[in-house]
């Protein structure tokens, strides 16, 4: 995973609660066996306006123009602001590998659904949650600004705006850590080999049901 | 010091080690594979030249991508066909055991996992899909995870995790005739909004759940994700215990004695606190629908439509009325004067037996309505269809003119040939009205097997109660 440090970009603002990951890379592009090439069809079925099914020339579908992510202004965003709830419903990774390959860095809301926001951490993608009355503000600064941009720091955690204001934001420390480094969860795991071997021989007394493949000593 | 919730006692007894800051390594017991979140996970294996930690820990099946008609001509969609086809490999090569497309035990992945005794009290389940939280019906810790997480639990069988809080929902009451736990479950992610059970674990109690069959608890945890919390929970009691007896993953004669006592203590302390409560009377609680595209937009089914112009939040208004848009709703309108044009009897929220029982004890003798151009039944595995065949419920609903369908997901998202056409509108039980979910500009409200059966028959939403026989 490639390591994360500081986005500098436009922001583009997704004025909806609840977007679901449905929406976000809509079910159809589930199919693939692969873990890339998501970003073209990045909220489908709101970006175009013909039907999208895998393996289609994008470049050749007609744009949804009012869509925010086809306006002229928000081109290059590298920072969504949302709504409440964002990445609700489904599991599936496939949403924030659609939001990574499309370009995205850093989704700014005011809550996120668990399973996405855990899963945004596991693609080099930063979820932060600023309470409401902060998310509001950012929406009607973008709005009213053509070309807003955003500072996101991440080591030291704060947002500034254009006219240097700066937001604090938090974060779990070993996540920021993971993100920081672009480390492998799993590689960090099986440093605990031993931990989990002396997990199992416990376990094993104590619900020996639930180990009958292993030999308990 | 105050006592323990059952998430709690879950929780400390999958502890591998824990960091300072809370960060947690949990032991997971069970993984259920399917073929549509874990194919880059098996990939990401074979590129780090990884081996599995524990294959029989794991246990796979093909459910959102599989026909569920002529099964017997293979995956037409080849796209589709070779997602199946990679789990069947991704099986081989690394050693899980697989109920494949062909196979009589095959089915909804949330459905077999009860039913062959692979879902147990007192383990962590996951899976690579969010409605995992159906297990917690066992007082399993049961969540779905993101592909990179089904690789990590591969490859360690742990998973990375931080602590949840505590919530409990209480139902107390009796619950009226036609009123099913698919209704209780709506009405409390009504009560509580989509989000209200975000970073939560949700334990379910109250004389109203403890009075749930294990079908309906498993209905229930099933949309605790709908309600925000990634796990629902209910406690162990002598039902649960029943259930899970002689099923062939269950444990041996051997060491039932041990597994019984040590599931009987899977419930809440009396003494124990949680960070937040609900309340619900059961009394209260009518047969409900959705009328939206979010599933707290839901109403009873004596209700009419909402208007946006009374909510006062406007960012919820908005939503609202880009729900109604959507959904080809006028506020004000009666629930019973919305006329349907599918119905979909299935999902691994209510595709097991009970559920395709209550759907056919109304549906039993009478016609679907001639301007319901598709209605089916999907049972959720393919020893629920072979149990419904033996009980004569196919013909009860082949008769009536459903169609009687083989295992899968099906239309719940529709990823296989089963979906909706623009503005076609379903009543379907369910879990998703999300836009889109059953099909591009396709209209879903969910409903329980009872209301979706009724609603068959009547060509419109109706109080199965007013049914004329
Ligand atoms: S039935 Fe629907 S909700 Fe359940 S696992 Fe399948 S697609 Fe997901």
């Amino acid at each position: 995973m490639e390591k994360f440090t500081m986005v500098e970009a436009i922001v583009a603002p997704l004025d909806r609660p609840n977007v679901d990951t449905d929406a976000i890379i809509p079910k159809q592009f589930l199919k693939s066996i692969k873990r890339s090439g998501f970003g073209p069809n990045l909220f489908d079925e709101w970006r175009y306006l013909d039907v999208g099914e895998p393996g289609q020339d994008n470049s050749k579908r007609p744009l949804n123009e009012d869509f925010v992510l086809n306006q002229p202004r928000y081109q290059g965003a590298r920072i969504l602001l949302a709504r409440e709830n964002f990445g609700c419903g489904s599991s599936r990774e496939h949403a924030p590998w659609a939001l990574e390959d499309f370009g995205i860095k850093v989704i700014i809301a005011p809550s996120f659904a668990d399973i996405f926001y855990n899963n945004c951490f596991k693609n080099g993608i930063l979820p932060i949650v600023l309470n409401e009355k902060t998310v509001d503000d950012l929406f009607t600064a973008v709005e009213q600004n053509p070309g807003y941009k955003l500072i996101v720091n991440l080591p030291d955690q704060v947002i500034t705006t254009p006219d240097a204001t700066t937001i604090n934001f938090d974060v779990d420390s070993f996540r920021k850590h993971s993100l920081l480094q672009g480390l492998d969860d799993i590689g960090l795991t099986l440093q605990h080999v031993n931990d989990i071997r002396a997990y199992e021989q416990r376990s094993c007394k104590l619900t020996p049901w639930l180990f009958k493949d292993m030999q308990c000593k | 010091m105050a006592g323990k919730t059952l998430y709690d006692k879950l929780w400390d007894s999958h502890v591998v080690r824990q960091e300072e800051d809370g960060t947690t390594l949990i032991y997971i017991d069970r993984h259920l594979v399917h073929e549509v979140t874990s194919p880059q996970a098996f990939e990401g294996l074979r590129l780090a030249g990884r081996s599995l930690w524990r294959p029989a820990a794991n246990l796979a099946t093909p459910d959102h991508n599989v026909p569920t008609t002529e099964r017997e001509k293979g995956i037409v969609d080849p796209v589709s066909r070779i997602q199946v086809e990679t789990l069947d490999h991704n099986c081989v090569d690394f050693g899980i055991t697989e109920f494949g497309m062909d196979d009589p035990r095959q089915g909804i992945v949330h459905v077999i996992g009860p039913e062959q005794g692979a879902t147990l009290p007192g383990m962590t389940v996951v899976c690579g899909d969010s409605h995992t939280s159906t297990h917690g019906a066992f007082a399993a810790l049961a969540m779905g995870i993101g592909t990179s997480e089904v690789e990590h639990v591969l490859a360690t069988q742990c998973l990375i995790q931080k602590k949840a809080k505590n919530m409990r929902v209480t139902v107390d009451g009796a619950l009226s005739a036609g009123v099913t736990a698919k209704d209780v479950i709506l009405a409390i992610i009504e009560k509580i909004g989509t989000a209200g059970g975000t970073g939560h674990t949700i334990e379910f109690a109250g004389s109203a759940i403890r009075g749930l069959t294990m079908e309906g608890r498993m209905t229930l945890c099933n949309m605790a994700i709908e309600a925000g919390a990634r796990a629902g929970l209910v406690a162990v009691d002598e039902q649960t215990i029943e259930y899970v007896r002689g099923r062939p993953y269950s444990p041996a004669e051997s060491h039932l004695p041990q597994a019984e006592a040590y599931w009987r203590g899977l419930k809440s302390d009396a003494d124990a606190s949680f960070d937040s409560e609900v309340l619900l009377r059961a009394e209260d609680i009518r047969p409900q629908v959705s009328w939206g595209t979010s599933p707290e937009m839901v109403v009873s089914i004596d209700d009419a439509v909402p208007d946006p112009q009374q909510e006062s939040d406007p960012v919820k208004r908005e939503g609202m009325i880009n729900a109604l848009n959507y959904m080809g709703l006028e506020a004000g309108m009666a629930i019973t004067d919305i006329q349907l044009d599918k119905i979909f009897i299935g999902s691994c929220t209510n595709s097991r037996i009970e559920d395709i029982r209550a759907a056919a004890a109304i549906v039993r003798g009478h016609k679907v309505a001639g301007t319901i151009s598709q209605a089916m039944v999907v049972p959720g595995s393919g020893l629920v269809k072979k149990q419904a065949e033996e009980e004569g419920l196919d013909t009860v609903f082949i008769d009536a003119g459903f169609e009687w369908r083989d295992p899968g997901c099906s239309m719940c998202l529709a990823m296989n040939a089963d979906r909706l056409e623009e503005g076609e509108r379903c009543a379907s039980t369910s879990n998703r009205n999300f836009e889109g979910r059953q099909g591009r500009g396709g209209r879903t409200h969910l409903v329980s097997p009872v209301l979706a059966a009724a609603a068959a028959i009547a060509g419109h939403f109706i109080d199965p109660n007013r049914l004329e026989n």
